[in-house]
């Protein structure tokens, strides 16, 4: 046997011991555990296990899960040294898995947990980390709720000026002696977002008084459902009035669901009827300037309102007035002076009071290194 | 075939850019174009990704799941797909919009929009709570907690401190049932200005990518447009 051939079986042996001792020294994941998610709807498995020392060597793990029967599967590919659990979502409801949680080193050298033991994915009825949530609406509920009664007991309730809302007078009238139309735009919001909803009351008021001056109101739509509601509402205004026969339901109408199509529709609208006042309430996006613009380059007086931040900046450079976030909740309180809603605007002010309470009393904890307040709202998050 | 798109995308955008000097019929053109291609896009689109596999897909399996369990030739995928009758609910209601073709029947429409509104608010509500109040009030407690175990640099003490005070102003501008005078208008003040300072950030902001738009736009007219030319 040659020199170098010696030196070569003795670097193989070398490399196979040493292999060998650094295997046998990978302990295999520990306390590996499989329970159902809690507080979900049954689509998911926890895995969890023990952290590896940090020089154990481990580069990796892999998730490993089999159903009574059939073979073993990898799921999640290949997780970081450093994890300790994993949430399997793409499990089939009613069936039970049996997992294996397999660390893998940087020389590819593998090591197996136990199986678990087998577990099936169950749906909650209710989510219990909600609690607090829960408690919050209640009493969130009850403010308002109280302040319904006093307001309908009689009691009289005083709202704040806001000079958005007394300007919609001021350009109803305005549209009316230039005999002009009114162009009502909400926005690319649908009939669940807030602000949409909050703009429908508003335009609800807005109708009452174009139901009274005999004044045309142009709504677009971008969307079929929106549509529908919009067009009820206004009927309903304008039966309240007294003035069915005004009512002209082709002046609500469906445009497009896209966003720059509606945009260049109601910039087409605008230059072509040239409506003496503009309204833009809702939701808007990049679309807000645009027809701002164009609303200020006719010379309408434009009332906008939305509480997307990010196109606020535009409205307020470029139309007369802007209702800021919560001034538009605030609208249909304050036009429509209804005890309903004036009750439910002074219960959402004892909602931002107990939230004022909440930050003050929360900081002066937090400085003292009380953290029960944070320990709370963690907990709901 | 790459070519004819590119003159035509650049002809439309000729046409919509056409309006910053006045409404004219290029611009009416293209605009009815672009609402004609879009309304019928998203027709295509909900009937391919709504209709067929939300409500026409199931409805149909659970007739024919149906048809099997009555002739005994039932078996778990049959049982399974019978659920999907249950379909016939919010189809039903959702046919109730129709109700408006005919003016006897009009006033049907109020059930779906009184669900519809109704179950929209319902499932807003504690997401707004959580997001925007929970979440907030969180995101402004914590770093107060480090301030006391004194793992805060200057820098974000102060933005904390400054955080704080927009926040207690701000709230205090939206009260709308106590009138603005003495430290409630001074408070309103203060937070009236915390607004302002952000939406001039925000603009600022957006008016760059704005801007970042048109670039991309008059570089598609003058590298691949004009490109194609000469």
């Amino acid at each position: 046997m040659s020199k170098t051939t010696q030196c070569l079986i003795i670097y193989l042996v070398l490399c196979l011991s040493i292999g060998t001792a650094f295997s046998q020294g990978l302990a295999p994941p520990s306390n590996v555990a499989a329970v159902d998610t809690p507080n979900d709807d049954g689509s998911s498995i926890t895995i969890k296990w023990d952290a590896a020392p940090e020089d154990s060597g481990i580069s990796g793990y892999q998730i490993l899960r089999r159903i009574a029967g059939s073979g073993l599967e990898e799921v999640g590919g290949m997780l970081p040294a450093g994890s300790t659990t994993y949430v399997d979502s793409t499990i089939e409801k009613g069936s039970a898995y049996v997992y294996i949680v397999r660390a893998v080193t940087e020389t590819e050298a593998t090591v197996e947990s136990e199986e678990t033991a087998p577990v099936k994915g169950t749906g909650e009825w209710f989510h219990m980390g909600k609690i607090p949530l829960f408690f919050g609406m209640i009493l969130f509920s009850a403010a308002i709720l109280w302040n319904l009664y006093d307001a309908r007991s009689g009691k009289e309730i005083f709202v704040r000026r806001i000079p958005g809302l007394e300007a919609v007078d001021e350009a109803l009238g305005r549209a009316t002696e230039m005999g002009r139309s009114i162009l009502y735009v909400l926005g690319l919001g649908q009939v669940d977002n807030v602000a949409t909803i909050a703009s429908m009351t508003i335009l609800g008021q807005v109708a009452r008084r174009t139901a009274d001056y005999e004044t045309p109101l142009l709504v677009p739509c971008n969307d079929p459902i929106v549509l529908n509601v919009v067009r009820e509402m206004v009927k309903s205004s304008y039966l309240d009035e007294g003035r069915p026969d005004a009512y002209n339901e082709e002046n609500i109408f469906f445009l497009t669901d896209s966003q720059f199509a509606y945009a260049a529709g109601v910039d087409g609208i605008m230059i072509r009827e040239k409506p003496a006042a503009i309204f833009l309430q809702g939701t808007f996006y990049a679309e807000s300037l645009i027809m701002a613009e164009t609303g200020n380059s006719i010379g309408a007086i434009q009332i906008a309102g939305t509480d997307s931040e990010h196109q606020l900046p535009f409205f307020i450079a470029a139309c007369d007035y802007t209702l800021i976030g919560e001034e538009l909740y605030a609208a249909t309180a304050y036009l429509s002076k209804d005890p309903m809603f004036l009750g439910s605007l002074k219960g959402q002010d004892w909602g931002k009071l107990v939230i004022f309470a909440a930050i003050v009393l929360g900081v002066i904890l937090e400085l003292s290194g009380v953290n029960w307040i944070t320990t709370l709202l963690q907990r709901v998050r | 075939m790459e070519v004819l798109g590119i003159w035509i995308a650049a002809f439309l955008t000729l046409c919509i850019f056409s309006f910053l000097y006045r409404d004219n019929p290029f611009y009416r053109f293209a605009e009815h174009l672009f609402i004609g291609l879009s309304v019928g896009y998203s027709i295509v689109v909900t009937i391919h990704q709504g209709f067929i596999p939300l409500a026409w897909e199931p409805l149909s399996e659970g007739v024919n799941a149906l048809q099997s369990e009555l002739t005994s030739e039932g078996t778990p995928e049959t049982k399974e797909a019978l659920s999907g009758l249950f379909k016939i609910i919010p189809i039903g209601i959702g046919l109730l919009f129709f109700a408006r073709l005919s003016p006897r029947h009009t006033w049907l429409i109020r059930y779906p929009i009184a669900i519809l509104i109704g179950f929209t608010a319902g499932a807003a509500i504690p997401n707004v709570l959580q997001a925007s109040i929970f979440e907030q009030t969180y995101g402004t407690l914590t770093p107060f907690a480090a301030m006391h175990a004194g793992s805060l640099s200057t820098g974000d003490i102060v933005g904390a401190i400054l955080i704080t005070i927009g926040l207690i102003c701000t709230l205090v501008y939206f009260f709308f049932s106590v009138e603005h005078q003495g430290p409630v208008g001074w408070l309103s003040k203060v937070g009236i200005a915390f607004l302002m300072i952000g939406f001039g950030a925000a603009f600022g902001n957006t008016v760059m990518g704005r801007v970042a738009l048109l670039i991309h736009r008059v570089g598609f007219l003058i590298n691949d447009w004009l490109g194609s030319i000469f």
